[in-house]
């Protein structure tokens, strides 16, 4: 029925009866607020399944909120390690002068070869032997940080530090930068997929509760659409159900991650300091919460949608 | 107000429910629609309502040809019509004020207006007295009055009653034909659909009778065939 009318053409396009009394604005306000107050006022006549249905959907959005700084932080370059022929203290500081000024090096750091036995000795548990040799057999050794972390430039990098005069062998785990480069995009594409499963996952949870709703007013739409509702009028409450759900579920995706942060803090203090680390655990804050109330609302209201659009208009007067 | 300009009304299923209907209801007339059920007279009401679509001919309701109503302009040419329902078809889970008030609330009347409505036409059907009340609490007779009221706050040029009597004994049915006399005298069109047979010979208004689809009598007089 509903097709067969959409093809007829526009003509008189002038309603049947005289417009109401106030402003067409006003009017759409007062029925967005009517919609508003009473979907939300519905929700809460069942607090118990509506907040059921915000707990996963809240769940759902602190998994997603979560993914998204999975990849952050991590250091990306690998170290090229230069081993030297060169043994003069002065020369070797010059060099590592000179290196420090090019722009895609962060740090070079000079281990001169009294340090590597030292730390060699305090590590390897070889110390006794290493005190029978008459003279110190390692070399002083250049520890280069690139400042970029494309593989390109690390190994051109790499190829022109190998040709300094001086440089004996230079090492590189280019492989194990490839391997640890590819892992970390296989995670972020997990990561956005996953994200992108949960998103969708949010919006199907909502549209199924919302076509429940539908249903089970599906008697009151009946009315409504006989004595002139239009489909956005129909629509309206459901659209708002869908809205509160989302940003119900947002509320509580805020409140566990503000919850597990403070339970966590202590125990993440003292394991981060083992690590020497400045890491910091921060939570969302202030805008990121409204930021996550937002999405979630949007994600709500997007469920609710697709269920209407789905249901709606099957539901006609016969 | 209504203008059937041979209309049919053929379902998928082959059956004609309506064949060549032609008649026409004048402004402020009542008349009753009667035939054994089955015969189509909720098809010709549904077609009013545009719940269905003709097959073929043309409908000119209001002014307004319905062969040329889009899917938008739908709930606008339907707020130009009261229908009263057999089962009065209430919201149970809201009061008797905000049942009349929905359709007031719909078409987007002020609070103040619409409730200056609201209490004239509850008044009007003698419950003004019950407006904080839910549907449930009231009688089958009072609830039915609920739905009239509900039918004509929107002050509609044309008035459209299902069986309205249907559920109701005689007395009770009598009150509500007094009801929609009243409304046919200050201007609205009123066309009821009803077999009861009793009631109908005992007011003295047009009869249309259809018989498995056909309009047999009452069509005649106004551009009917």
């Amino acid at each position: 029925m509903a097709t067969k009318r959409d093809t007829r053409t526009r003509t008189d396009a002038r309603p049947a009866t005289a417009p109401p009394r106030q402003g067409g604005g006003a009017v759409l306000l007062g029925q967005h607020q009517t919609a508003a107050v009473d979907s939300l006022h519905r929700l809460l006549l069942e607090p118990l399944s509506s907040l059921l249905t915000c707990a996963v959907i809240g769940i759902a959005i602190l998994l997603l909120q979560n993914l998204q700084g999975l990849d952050a932080g991590i250091d990306r370059t690998g170290s090229i390690s230069l081993f030297m022929t060169e043994k003069n203290p002065a020369k070797l500081h010059e060099l590592v002068a000179t290196l420090q000024r090019r722009e895609d090096i962060r740090s070079v750091t000079l281990i001169t070869p009294d340090q590597a036995l030292q730390e060699f000795e305090a590590k390897s548990g070889f110390a006794e032997a290493l005190a029978g040799l008459d003279e110190n057999p390692l070399p002083p050794v250049l520890t280069v940080l690139p400042a970029i972390d494309d593989t390109a430039g690390v190994t051109a990098l790499f190829d022109y530090l190998q040709a300094l005069p001086g440089v004996d062998v230079a090492q590189l785990d280019l492989q194990w930068l490839q391997r640890l480069n590819a892992a970390i995009n296989v995670a972020a594409r997990l990561a956005s997929l996953l994200a992108l499963l949960l998103g969708v996952g949010v919006v199907l949870v909502i549209g199924n509760t919302i076509r429940l709703a539908i249903s089970n007013r599906s008697a009151e739409i009946v009315v409504v659409k006989l004595v002139g509702g239009t489909d956005a009028y129909v629509a309206r409450p459901f659209l708002y159900t869908g809205l509160w759900y989302g940003i119900g579920g947002g509320v509580i995706a805020v409140v566990l991650t503000s919850l597990g942060l403070w339970a966590l803090s202590g125990s993440l203090a003292q394991l981060l300091a083992t690590y020497d680390s400045d890491f910091t655990l921060t939570g969302p804050g202030l805008q990121g919460s409204f930021a996550v109330l937002a999405v979630a609302g949007v994600l709500g209201w997007l469920g609710a949608l697709v269920s209407v659009l789905r249901h709606l208009r099957a539901i006609e007067p016969r | 107000m209504i203008k059937f300009d041979d209309v049919s009304k053929r379902y998928a299923s082959g059956q004609d429910a309506l064949s060549h209907v032609s008649f026409q209801l004048e402004d402020g007339e009542l008349a009753f629609l009667t035939g054994h059920s089955g015969a189509g007279k909720s098809t010709l009401l549904k077609l009013i309502m545009q719940m269905e679509l003709p097959s073929s001919g043309q409908l000119i309701v209001n002014g307004q040809n319905l062969n040329k109503l889009t899917r938008g302009q739908l709930p606008y040419y339907r707020r130009s019509i009261g229908l009263v329902f057999q089962d009065h078809q209430l919201l149970f889970d809201r009061t008797v004020y905000d049942n009349v008030a929905l359709p007031l609330q719909i078409a987007g009347y002020d609070s103040r207006e619409a409730s200056r409505r609201v209490r004239a036409a509850l008044d009007k059907v003698g419950l003004l007295h019950k407006e904080a009340q839910k549907p449930v609490e009231l009688s089958t007779g009072e609830q039915q009055r609920v739905g009239i009221a509900r039918a004509v706050v929107n002050k509609p040029a044309l008035l459209l009653a299902d069986e309205p009597t249907g559920n109701l004994d005689p007395e009770l049915a009598a009150e509500i034909m007094v009801l929609f006399e009243q409304f046919s005298q200050v201007g609205v069109s009123v066309l009821i659909a009803s077999h009861d047979h009793n009631l109908i010979s005992k007011l003295h208004h047009r009869k249309l009778t259809l018989e498995q689809g056909k309009l047999i009598s009452g069509g005649d007089r106004k551009g009917g065939r």
